[in-house]
């Protein structure tokens, strides 16, 4: 065992915190402002989720008014993908590649301070928006088209005013910021590993973070490109997507799709990352089937840029068109079965020990399994006719982003929280978070598919009685508590443990990666000598001399 | 305990960081192309490619020159001839002004001449933000070279910097390619 | 979860239900062609889904229990297992070949729904949506209806279904009645077509599906499937022009003066708008403000005082008119059977 220490903690005024915020362009404290940026967001989201909810428990319900409702939908999408999902994951990446590679920091440290800086202040700039137009009582001029905004009613036409501008500039922000971001994943994990890690002995979350890179490069840019367009259209006279010119806004939907499909997969590539660190760990087993492990997420990455108008289905593209992306969009289900299986192969014949990190996977395994199911029933283009732009989709997708992305995030906190402070967060804490937080995502999620098999569109600020909704939406707004109620136990545990958390040490978990052979939290060099490996996990090779990995490798 | 005696060797960072970059910024510019594809031929009214382009081949066999003129200053810098670097590196500078003053000209001819404008139909629409989305990238290429130029001719540029120069050069490479594509389909197949 | 609204899809009474528990916009009550084929093929989906579902479900909570650490544990690592050729080959081949099970009865639904041919006597139906009401053009009749469709009965001895020409007069917009067939949507410059043959009179809840601006939750559909006789009267009522009624004079006057017929049609007057919907017979109507309130004359007469009462947002400005021009306008609208 690594002899076990915890790094000084020195007290710092908070100006000197400030600056070093402001200043630094350290891999670990950029990872840390990320993540502490997307737990804000979180929250704000949360709150936005809960106002709507509240709206949406009865028919007819008075208690917001339809402007302000349909701002509030529009950014809590754009919130959630773009300044909760992505930076959260970049913060993790950022923090925990260089470890496990046993690399110094990042390959540009300086494009990492830049890109975070214009994620920041894209976010910030697209809650400006709140402030401005009507102010505050009316939500402001904040943005209200959705968080796709579809062509024409983002034209000037349809949205006078400046509440677009606020969600095109604020992303076309972040959108730098995430190329930058991901311009520096590859390089670092392509240039930066230690001797002896070849990329097929590099840990699966480092595999996963070269893909995600690799797929923001080419799913970002066509973002990009379709609001410099968009801006053509709102300021210089363009008619990219003016009909009355001979446009298509039919173009738009492409774009963003191409976009918008991709993107997904960019979010929960990492999350599988995750699962295939934390699963092995708590079930004292290898990973089962590393190489297929990283091809399939590889050819995952492949196919997702070919699916993308299956969110078009109800468009109006000829029978071919919908055919070949109903095609496309099955085949991708196919790789990501296999993972599925392929972590049930790991825990079988394990040892599980059910720690907190272990138990959102569980429920990860599960909900993914879930959300995948009703994702190829959204493939099946007909039976898509009727539940495209339902309650089924928010079901969906909320299955797989909260059910999937977050309880992995959950997850990696659990996980790596004592490498990066030192100690460990509250075992009883984390359990009650869990359990709380199951129930709420299930009373809110599992019932909320049913509004759409009963017909109930998404995007309503309120909706007709005698359809059959209003139970079903009633149990989802109550979910809704108990997922807020989880999420308090999750903020306080981290407060909390941070003073009083049981001190962790190097390697609190028996875990077999880099990042946990130098001291919690790591100097700022990380590693005292450079590591150098020879299998996939060198600290089992460490602990188990006699029978080491790159025997079997 | 790496259990080997070749010696790691990775690839560069700037080189890999500079070819991510390429890979995203084309796929902004495939975005365009494919929405200049889609509208040809489907303006309302209003002035088509035939009637008012004229194909621009000075200034293409300018900027395509510049990129073996960049790749000269290269090699000979490789061999630590700086003067000789500095010669071509500014030959490459003035080429590449050349071709973002030719294309002024034609947009000024388009604009007072014609009367043709992005607001004008479709085709003006996708063709000024095609084209100036290449010529902006032109503009940023022309400042880092011109910042290396300078650097040059203080003397501050030697054999050693040749790799990041190179890596210069990767994005100097593609703006090229990137107006090969552009021309062909603005220039050849929509009209 | 899935298993469980499988075993929901085939308890008849929900697919009987219209009013009924489960509500009148229930997609798995279908009562026409293309909801039918929807509904076979949703099930055999189902069916297929739930098994997976089982199957997978059942090992992940048997693997979970059956191989925690037991509390008498001598803390040993388990043998580790690297992988194996064999089991990664049978979990690649079995998804891929239900994936090409599920996509070749899926492209067969695709093609018989949206490559169907129109029989001698089909119903042409232009549907023009706008910011937020529904304007139905009935250029076999010659005349133009808003807000509430009306379509004949098809016999499957002798489909008479109804062809749907789907437009949009600003942005998009999505026609979904779930009972009788998926959404389609309604895109400016991009026109669409679907089509429905309700095998059943009554009347056939949707509404708008697309997000088109501040008031699309109230852009509300019904469609009303009648025998052919009743259709057939339907039509030629509506074919007439609007009634003229001399008692109500003042109340025509001031639907001029007023430029109500700047946005309003009603044929037989000089109004001829086309910003709003067609009101020739606005009191053949059941509902008001695109299914947003019952049409009786209180309410009638609150929508012309302000719309914005009924649907925030609505396009329709609050006419600057008295007590008394609004109760003769109102008078007036109510003769316009």
């Amino acid at each position: 065992m690594a002899s076990e220490s915890i790094a000084l903690r020195v007290h710092k005024s908070p100006l000197h915190v400030v600056y070093e915020c402001v200043a630094t362009a350290d891999h670990k404290k950029i990872g840390l402002m990320y993540i502490v940026y997307a737990l804000l967001f979180l929250v704000v989201m949360g709150i936005e989720a809960i106002l709507m909810r509240i709206q949406l428990s009865h028919a007819n319900a008075t208690f917001l008014s339809p402007e302000v409702f349909n701002r509030l939908f529009t950014l809590h999408g754009t919130t959630g993908v773009f300044f909760v999902a992505m930076p959260i994951l970049f913060g993790f990446g950022n923090y925990l590649v260089p470890l496990m590679i046993g690399a110094r920091d990042m390959a540009f440290p300086r494009l990492n301070a830049f890109s975070f800086w214009m994620t920041a202040f894209g976010g910030f700039f697209l809650y400006a928006s709140f402030f401005a137009g009507g102010g505050l009582s009316q939500a402001g001029s904040a943005p209200d088209v959705g968080w796709f905004a579809y062509a024409p009613l983002t034209s000037p036409t349809f949205s006078p005013g400046h509440s677009t501008d606020y969600w095109t500039l604020s992303l076309l922000l972040a959108g730098v910021g995430s190329i930058g971001a991901a311009v520096n994943f590859i390089a670092t994990i392509l240039c930066m590993r230690c001797p002896g890690m070849t990329l097929s002995r590099m840990p699966l979350l480092a595999w996963m973070n070269l893909v995600m890179g690799g797929l923001i490069l080419v799913t970002i840019s066509p973002l990009t490109a379709a609001q410099l367009m968009l801006m053509a259209d709102r300021y210089i006279g363009g008619h990219f997507f003016d009909t009355a010119a001979g446009g298509s806004v039919v173009m738009w939907m492409h774009f963003f799709w191409i976009f918008g499909h991709p993107e997904v997969y960019v979010l929960i590539i990492p999350c599988f990352g995750f699962v295939s660190e934390i699963v092995p760990v708590f079930s004292r087993k290898a990973m089962f089937g590393y190489p297929a492990m990283v091809a399939a997420s590889v050819s995952i990455g492949f196919v997702s840029l070919g699916v993308w108008a299956h969110h078009m289905f109800t468009v109006g593209m000829p029978s071919y068109g919908n055919a070949f992306f109903v095609l496309t969009t099955m085949v991708v289900a196919v790789p990501t079965g296999i993972k599925i299986f392929n972590w049930l192969a790991t825990i079988w014949g394990g040892k599980i020990r059910f720690a907190t990190p272990m138990l959102f996977c569980i429920g990860f395994l599960f909900q993914f399994l879930i959300a995948g199911l009703t994702g190829i029933m959204l493939a099946t283009a007909p039976f898509d006719w009727q539940l495209s732009a339902s309650y089924f989709v928010v079901a969906h997708f909320h299955y797989v982003i909260v059910g999937g992305i977050l309880f992995t995030i959950f997850a990696a906190f659990y996980y790596w929280y004592p490498k990066i402070t030192g100690r460990m967060l509250n075992e009883t804490l984390g359990k009650w978070h869990f359990w709380i937080f199951l129930i709420g995502f299930h009373l809110t999620f599992d019932f909320m598919h049913i509004p759409g098999l009963l017909g109930m569109p998404r995007r309503v600020y309120t909706y007709e009685a005698g359809r059959g909704w209003e139970t079903w939406n009633m149990i989802s707004s109550i979910g809704a508590i108990f997922q807020a109620a989880g999420i308090l136990i999750f903020v306080y545990n981290m407060i909390v443990s941070y003073f009083h958390g049981a001190l962790a040490g190097n390697d609190p978990w028996d875990a077999w990666t880099l990042e946990w052979a130098t001291t919690s939290p790591p100097p700022d060099y990380n590693f005292a000598g450079v590591p150098a490996v020879r299998s996939r996990r060198p600290l089992w090779d460490i602990k188990h001399p006699d029978d080491p990995d790159w025997k079997y490798e | 305990m790496a259990g080997n005696d070749t010696p790691w060797v990775l690839p560069s960072r700037g080189r890999v960081g500079m070819i991510s970059l390429i890979i995203a910024e084309s796929a902004i510019f495939m975005i365009f192309v494919a929405a200049y594809i889609f509208y040809i031929g489907k303006s309302l009214d209003g002035p088509t490619p035939r009637q008012v382009l004229k194909i621009p081949i000075f200034i293409t066999v300018c900027l395509l020159s510049s990129s073996l003129t960049m790749h000269w200053a290269i090699a000979t810098l490789r061999k630590g001839k700086t003067a000789s670097f500095n010669v071509f590196w500014l030959i490459t500078l003035v080429l590449g002004a050349i071709f973002l003053a030719g294309t002024g000209r034609e947009w000024q001819h388009l604009i007072y001449q014609e009367g043709f404008t992005i607001q004008t139909n479709l085709f003006g629409t996708t063709y000024y933000s095609l084209v100036g989305l290449h010529a902006s990238h032109v503009t940023a290429g022309l400042i880092g070279l011109t910042i290396v130029a300078i650097l040059g001719l203080a003397g501050k540029i030697k054999r050693e910097h040749s790799e990041r120069c190179e890596v210069f050069a990767l994005y100097w490479h593609f703006v090229d390619a990137v107006w090969v594509v552009v021309f062909t389909v603005v220039y050849i197949v929509g009209r | 979860m899935v298993a469980a609204l499988l075993s929901w899809a085939t308890l008849p009474t929900f697919a009987d239900a219209r009013d009924g528990f489960f509500g009148p916009t229930n997609i798995f009550a279908p009562d026409s062609t293309p909801a039918h084929s929807i509904f076979r093929l949703s099930i055999f989906e189902l069916e297929v889904e739930g098994a997976i579902f089982v199957v997978v479900f059942s090992l992940l909570a048997y693997a979970i229990t059956k191989f925690r650490q037991r509390k008498n544990d001598d803390d040993s690592e388990p043998p580790q297992v690297y992988g194996s050729n064999q089991m990664e080959l049978a979990w690649t081949v079995l998804p891929v070949l239900i994936v090409v099970v599920l996509f070749l009865t899926t492209a067969q639904v695709i093609h018989r729904v949206q490559d169907a041919r129109r029989p001698p006597g089909t119903i042409e139906v232009t549907v023009v949506a706008h910011q937020f009401w529904w304007e139905f053009r009935y250029p076999q009749y010659g005349f133009v209806a808003s807000n509430e469709l009306h379509v004949p009965l098809s016999a499957p001895q002798l489909p008479t279904p109804t062809f749907l020409a789907l437009q949009s007069a600003d942005v998009d917009h999505s026609f979904w009645v779930p009972r009788l067939a998926g959404k389609t949507d309604l895109i400016p410059n991009h026109p669409n077509t679907m089509w429905i043959d309700p095998q059943e009179t009554g009347l056939f809840l949707g509404q708008c599906s697309q997000y088109c601006g501040v008031q699309h939750a109230k852009m509300l559909q019904r469609v009303y499937v009648q025998s052919r006789e009743e259709f057939n009267k339907w039509v030629h009522a509506q074919q007439q022009p609007a009634a003229s009624d001399p008692a109500v004079a003042s109340g025509s006057a001031l639907f001029i003066t007023k430029a109500c017929f700047a946005c309003h049609t009603v044929r037989g007057t000089i109004a001829a708008g086309i910003v709003g919907p067609d009101l020739t017979h606005l009191m053949s109507r059941d509902t008001i403000g695109s299914g947003a309130v019952p049409l009786t004359p209180e309410n009638l007469r609150q929508w012309v005082h302000n719309p914005a009462s009924f649907k925030p947002g609505s396009l329709m400005p609050a006419p600057d008119i008295t007590e008394q021009e609004l109760d003769q306008i109102t008078a007036y609208l109510l003769t316009l059977r």
